[in-house]
């Protein structure tokens, strides 16, 4: 028989924010470092991309690009690595739904808030990973890189991804009795958002009132943004717009998802 | 350790249509206490333990469980209960240690005395060959024992299980009981549980609470509830000719009553059936009755659903 170490009251500690986002965010990591095979499988996907859209690419638009076909298309695969992964994530917070995970964590001591802001700034780590391989596996080939750019370019990704991602698990809360509708929204806006930022296609060349709908999307300013960072160029206006666009992305997205795990329980 | 006063719960599910699921519950529950909630499906019990949990908050009425109430102080509640819902709290995706030591560490304990608990807690439930095991490779048995382990982490005082054996096999159910019931008395826990297995409430609650269209019907042991609302059954078969004889004698018998002939048997509802049924024979005999066979059939607490409600649990969803 094992004697007990603990008794109630002794755990009836303060609770901080941090802490609880620190606990949530490390609990929602394990699952993805405890298992490096689809991790690895993972990180390669957007390589996997690369290979087979960049050719395409080159070979039709090569024109336009010259040799920089890479350095103009290299930012576009991480921005939408960054799209891919944070706007599908709310799914694992689906599933967390219906196994009833969710249910016992509301039950504990941790503050709702810090539910929903562990698992957005989850999103960074993968993130980063995926975009140091991509940029690594570049830069022998034809990609310049610049340090100082790149990482502010990164830093930009991971706080939009932390915005999307926020808004992928606010859609997994209100879907959770329909969880199917889940896939039928991400779909529905995840391909204008990806073809009206410009991010596979220039959209120089198309129709007028894409140009115009571009103008509308917080994607745009971000792929641009992207694209002069890893030029090298930090001090520009298109990397003021993207950084608005990240961090107003990011609040709103966090404060529609705080909202909705507020209500989650019912 | 908990008490409501008239706790009421409303779904809206549309403009026309509310949904009242628990009607003016009132329940004491004292320290130590092992209570069973038993009904049919539908009937309210999920939804007040929800509402005691912290889960959702009641429509009107008050609750007030480890000396916080729910609806004004929720993270009070939080921070003493321990909770087993009807789904699995382990994570799917997780590994079955990693979840036992983060619970540990979400209440507050610090990194080493969270691996040692989580240690403990697999030794007690008969985990530790799985700690590095995913949730989702474990089988349905040794999955809601890991549930109750993860509830019990923090050594609550109080303790919820909702439908804590449910979709397990009888071998996993006496076993998960096993383990619960040894917990509870290390614990001193209070345990507040749902079922609708009824030999479940039957054997192993001290209390049993009926509940029925969200509303509270009886509340007492099980062995007072079937005395006083079903009693035992005598059940004689004779030859037709004696039958009317035979009823006769049995009416005389003390606090007889529902006595029904049909064909060639007898049925009594009596109070003491171990005690009834001797009697009767002789009686019988003594007036030159035959019997042919004689039971004693001892009530289930569907019998006292029945005779609460005039439905049986089964068919009451």
């Amino acid at each position: 028989m094992t004697t007990l170490t603990v008794s109630g009251p002794a755990l009836v500690v303060d609770r901080h924010l941090l802490r609880d986002i620190r606990i949530v965010m490390t609990r929602e990591l394990k699952p993805v470092l405890r298992d490096p095979f689809s991790l690895l499988f993972g990180m390669i996907q957007p390589l996997v991309f690369l290979a087979l859209f960049g050719p395409l690419l080159s070979g039709s638009m090569g024109g336009t690009f010259g040799a920089g076909v890479w350095q103009w298309f290299v930012p576009s695969i991480l921005v939408m690595t960054t799209l891919f992964g944070t706007s599908t994530t709310g799914a694992n917070l689906l599933f967390e739904f219906q196994t009833g995970a969710h249910e016992r964590m509301l039950v504990t001591p941790l503050s709702r808030s810090s539910l929903l802001i562990g698992r957005a700034l989850k999103e960074m780590v993968p993130l980063f990973g995926q975009a140091v391989i991509v940029i690594a596996v570049m830069t022998p080939f034809a990609f310049d890189l610049h340090v100082g750019g790149a990482l502010v370019g990164l830093a930009l990704l991971a706080v939009f991804g932390v915005g999307l991602g926020s808004f992928s698990y606010a859609l997994a809360i209100a879907v959770r009795k329909q969880d199917w509708m889940f896939w039928v929204v991400q779909q529905t806006f995840l391909f204008p958002l990806m073809i009206l930022s410009g991010m596979l296609l220039p959209l120089e060349t198309g129709p007028g009132w894409m140009r115009v709908a571009s103008k509308f999307n917080p994607l745009s300013y971000l792929v641009d943004a992207e694209r002069t960072l890893f030029s090298g160029d930090v001090w520009s206006s298109a990397v003021l717009w993207g950084l608005v666009a990240a961090i107003v992305t990011a609040a709103l997205g966090l404060t529609v998802g705080i909202r909705a795990m507020l209500r989650s329980a019912a | 350790m908990i008490s409501t006063r008239a706790l009421t719960r409303d779904f809206v599910v549309s403009r026309t249509e509310t949904v009242h699921a628990v009607r003016g519950i009132s329940l004491d529950v004292e320290p130590g206490e092992l209570v069973a909630v038993l009904g049919p499906n539908g009937a309210g019990k999920t939804t007040t333990l929800r509402m005691l949990t912290t889960l959702i908050t009641p429509t009107a009425g008050t609750a007030t469980v480890a000396g916080y109430d729910v609806t004004t102080q929720p993270s009070q509640v939080r921070r003493r209960i321990g909770y087993v819902g009807q789904g699995n709290g382990a994570g799917h995706t997780q590994r079955v240690g990693d979840e036992l030591h983060g619970q540990g560490v979400i209440y507050g304990l610090d990194r080493r005395a969270a691996k040692q608990r989580a240690g403990e807690l697999l030794d007690a439930l008969e985990l530790r060959e799985l700690a590095q095991r995913k949730v989702s490779e474990l089988s349905g048995g040794q999955r809601r024992r890991l549930d109750v382990a993860m509830g019990l982490v923090h050594a609550p005082s109080l303790l919820f299980l909702d439908e804590p054996s449910t979709g397990l096999d009888p071998q996993n159910r006496a076993n998960l009981w096993d383990h619960i019931l040894r917990m509870r008395e290390e614990h001193a826990m209070t345990i507040v549980l749902t079922t609708h297995y009824l030999d479940e409430a039957d054997t192993m609650a001290e209390r049993v609470v009926v509940v029925d269209h969200g509303e509270v019907i009886a509340d007492d042991t099980a062995s007072a509830l079937k005395a006083r609302l079903a009693g035992d059954r005598l059940a004689l078969t004779v030859a037709p000719d004696h039958l009317s004889r035979l009823t006769v004698l049995a009416e005389k018998l003390p606090g007889a009553r529902e006595v029904v002939a049909v064909g060639d048997e007898l049925s009594i509802r009596v109070a003491d059936g171990p005690a009834a049924l001797p009697e009767l024979i002789a009686a019988a005999q003594h007036d030159g009755v035959p019997i042919a066979s004689a039971q004693v059939h001892r009530p289930t607490l569907d019998d006292v659903f029945l005779n609460l409600t005039g439905r049986n649990l089964r068919e009451a969803a």
